[in-house]
């Protein structure tokens, strides 16, 4: 009892000494991109960053409860409801790159070949390939069903349509082992490439591919005890010139790419509430 | 790798505290508890042996939703702002651990509840000695009981997920980071966490079950 | 001295009901009958250990029951022959020079530190004894403490009960040994069936007893 007392105590005084928390997407967390440019948050500002890395739509969930101050997703049409719904205020695009169709290098459903992304989905479902969605509610998963839908087709229930329920790391290794296609944003196919030997089959400019992430902050109109002044200061030092420049610059080393462009708050696809 | 080390030596520690605290606090409760249905003659407390048993099985993801639904600024104890905290981690893994040790405590303190009774009041002992008997009678399944409810705390990450949110420096402990890694399809870095998890609780039941039979 | 009165004690398939018994005080009384007759329950009725469903029990003085599990605690030899007066609040330093002697008189006296869940079942036997001994009771109940003992350890327990009743001690003694009944009982009791058949003292009991039943028993027949 003394022990958790003196946790609690511990917990509460980590959280009065300036932290915010900001709950996000896997991709930017797991792709180590957070880990890069937060540190030099935290030095200036003093402010620690609390990430919880969770799929978009959870995200979304846990600051819709007033749990997180802020977050960074990537899913358009989900971002839109949650402002729509006020619980979210001055949305901001950070940075952008582009999903991947991937898949085994023979690719039988001749995805490579497809002229748009849409044709390509098509090509999987009339080839009945394998195919492995995240069935989350993620931003990627939530990109998967848009392209359905656009393709005016549903694979649900369909034999070859799997769902791994798991993050993008753990399907791509499960779409490997079932030489399966599936849908993925590119940081996390980078990361796990060497690893799955699937190839990006689908990897061209697409409207319909633009992988968005944007940062909100919880509306402080709606809960007591955010830390609204730490997320508007993340915020400014998201879209600050050096630092945007430095999430363009991040890995493009060692992949010969940027893993995330800068959008400088100018978003390529609109989010309108 | 120097300081990837030191990382992993912190989630171990934080592992090892969160749920050392979550067994002692879930003891505090769940110890006289079993040492009473225990203690109690037969047919007594079957209702209370069912509960406990299932409760056993509790899933660990169920427990940690029902205290974020609590926790959250949005629920009822929302305002503690203990959610995303390592003291929630120790209250739902406290939950968890609850019905493993009051339940072998439980079964353990039965087995010699009779004949350590009959002896106490037959050399005129009172019925608090016998409960004070009983108890040191007992320390192995014990110790037993409380190697299994740190085994259930430490193990768990479907609770220490959802309540702890797996925030660097703060609430990552050795589960939610194979989980983070296997995410990453970083397998190989998986497994050595896993094989660290293991070893922390291989370590810490030795040290509990060497220290019950030598007293 | 012991006094009960009408006293019941019921369970599934199985009744006890004594109408009177009494026990002068110094007495020895062996109490005998087939397994399921309900002596361990009488004893234990008398002992305070278990209450009648109906009846009364009177009980003058300090006593001791010796069960038949022959329980010791997971501790030492020493801790365990201490274990009456300790739970009688004798200090362990005085416990410990009391119980010492009857240790050293029933042979265990070189096991002091050894875990007593390790002594043999006549070591078990002969540590219950003292443990009840070392509390000097004025009431000792017995429940067959030489039962599969081997006829050194049989002797040594006899040789301690004789030593008690010439100390002044009541002594009941549940034994399934009807020639140890006769040798050490002043007064023996014959269950049968949850009842007492017979009772007086031993010698017409073994030598003159009114029930057929009786005379059939102590002459060594079945009966059930």
């Amino acid at each position: 009892m003394k022990r958790t007392a003196f946790l609690l105590v511990f917990c509460s005084l980590a959280l009065a000494a300036g932290s915010m928390r900001l709950a996000t997407t896997t991709s930017v967390n797991d792709s180590g991109l957070l880990d890069y440019i937060l540190p030099g948050f935290t030095q200036e500002t003093g402010i620690d960053v609390q990430v919880i890395a969770v799929g978009t739509g959870q995200a979304l969930a846990i600051a819709g409860r007033g749990d997180a101050d802020a977050v960074l997703v990537h899913a358009p049409n989900l971002e839109a409801r949650f402002l729509k719904e006020g619980k979210g205020v001055d949305h901001a695009c950070i940075a952008f790159n582009n999903f991947v169709i991937a898949g085994p290098a023979a690719d039988p459903a001749r995805v490579a070949a497809a002229p748009d992304a849409v044709a390509a989905m098509r090509r999987i479902y009339q080839t009945g390939a394998t195919f492995i969605s995240r069935g989350d509610n993620s931003g990627t998963y939530n990109r998967e069903q848009q392209l359905w839908r656009a393709a005016g087709l549903d694979p649900r229930g369909r034999p070859w349509y799997l769902e791994s329920g798991s993050g993008m790391g753990a399907t791509l290794t499960l779409a490997a082992e079932k030489g399966a296609y599936t849908l993925t944003d590119l940081g996390t196919y980078l990361f796990v490439k060497s690893k799955t030997g699937l190839a990006d089959l689908f990897n061209r400019p697409d409207p319909l591919m633009l992988n968005q992430y944007s940062y909100m902050v919880v509306n402080p109109k709606r809960f007591a005890g955010l830390n609204t002044a730490a997320a508007y200061e993340l915020r400014a030092y998201l879209l600050r010139k050096d630092v945007q420049r430095a999430i363009g610059e991040y890995l493009k080393d060692r992949f010969g790419q940027s893993l995330f462009n800068p959008l400088y708050g100018r978003c390529k696809e609109e989010v309108k509430p | 790798m120097t300081a990837d080390w030191l990382e992993v030596w912190e989630v171990a520690a934080r592992s090892l505290t969160v749920a050392g605290a979550a067994t002692l606090l879930a003891a505090l409760f769940s110890l006289p508890l079993g040492v009473w249905l225990g203690s109690r003659p037969r047919r007594g407390g079957l209702g209370a042996q069912v509960l406990l048993y299932a409760g056993m099985g509790l899933p660990p993801v169920v427990v940690g939703l029902v205290f974020y639904l609590l926790l959250s600024r949005s629920g009822p104890l929302g305002f503690s702002g203990l959610l995303f905290t390592k003291a929630a981690m120790v209250l739902a893994e406290a939950v968890l651990a609850f019905p493993m040790i009051a339940g072998f405590t439980m079964a353990g303190v039965r087995a010699r509840a009779e004949s350590v009774r009959r002896l106490v009041r037959g050399l005129g002992g009172c019925e608090r000695q016998v409960l004070a008997t009983l108890l040191w009678e007992s320390r192995r399944p014990i110790v037993a009981a409380l190697a299994a409810g740190f085994g259930s705390a430490i193990s768990e990450v479907g609770a220490a997920t959802i309540v702890g949110g797996d925030i660097r420096h703060h609430t990552r402990v050795l589960t939610t980071a194979v989980v983070l890694e296997t995410r990453k399809g970083d397998l190989a870095n998986a497994m050595a966490l896993g094989a660290v998890l293991l070893g922390v609780t291989l370590v810490v039941t030795a040290v509990l079950v060497v220290w019950g039979e030598r007293r | 001295m012991i006094r009960a009165r009408g006293l019941l004690r019921r369970y599934p398939g199985f009744t006890l009901a004594l109408e009177e018994l009494a026990v002068e005080p110094g007495r020895f009384v062996t109490v005998i009958g087939p397994s399921g007759a309900g002596k361990s329950t009488l004893l234990r009725l008398l002992a305070g250990l278990e209450r009648p469903d109906g009846g009364t029990v009177q009980l003058r003085g300090r006593a001791v029951f010796v069960d038949q599990d022959r329980t010791v605690l997971e501790r030492s030899v020493l801790a365990n022959a201490a274990f009456g007066l300790e739970l009688a609040g004798v200090s362990r330093k005085q416990a410990t020079r009391r119980v010492l002697p009857w240790l050293e008189r029933v042979g265990l006296a070189d096991k002091l530190a050894l875990p007593a869940p390790r002594l043999s079942g006549g070591e078990r036997a002969r540590l219950g004894l003292v443990r009840a001994l070392a509390l000097e009771p004025d009431v000792l109940f017995l429940d067959e403490p030489t039962q599969a003992l081997d006829p050194g350890n049989v002797a040594l327990a006899e040789e301690l009960m004789r030593e008690a009743h010439r100390a002044g001690r009541t002594l009941v003694l549940v034994t399934h040994n009807l020639y140890q009944a006769r040798r050490l009982g002043e007064e023996t009791w014959f269950l049968l069936g949850g009842s007492l058949l017979e009772s007086g003292p031993s010698a017409v009991v073994f030598e003159r007893p009114r029930d057929p039943r009786t005379r059939a028993y102590v002459a060594g027949e079945m009966v059930y």
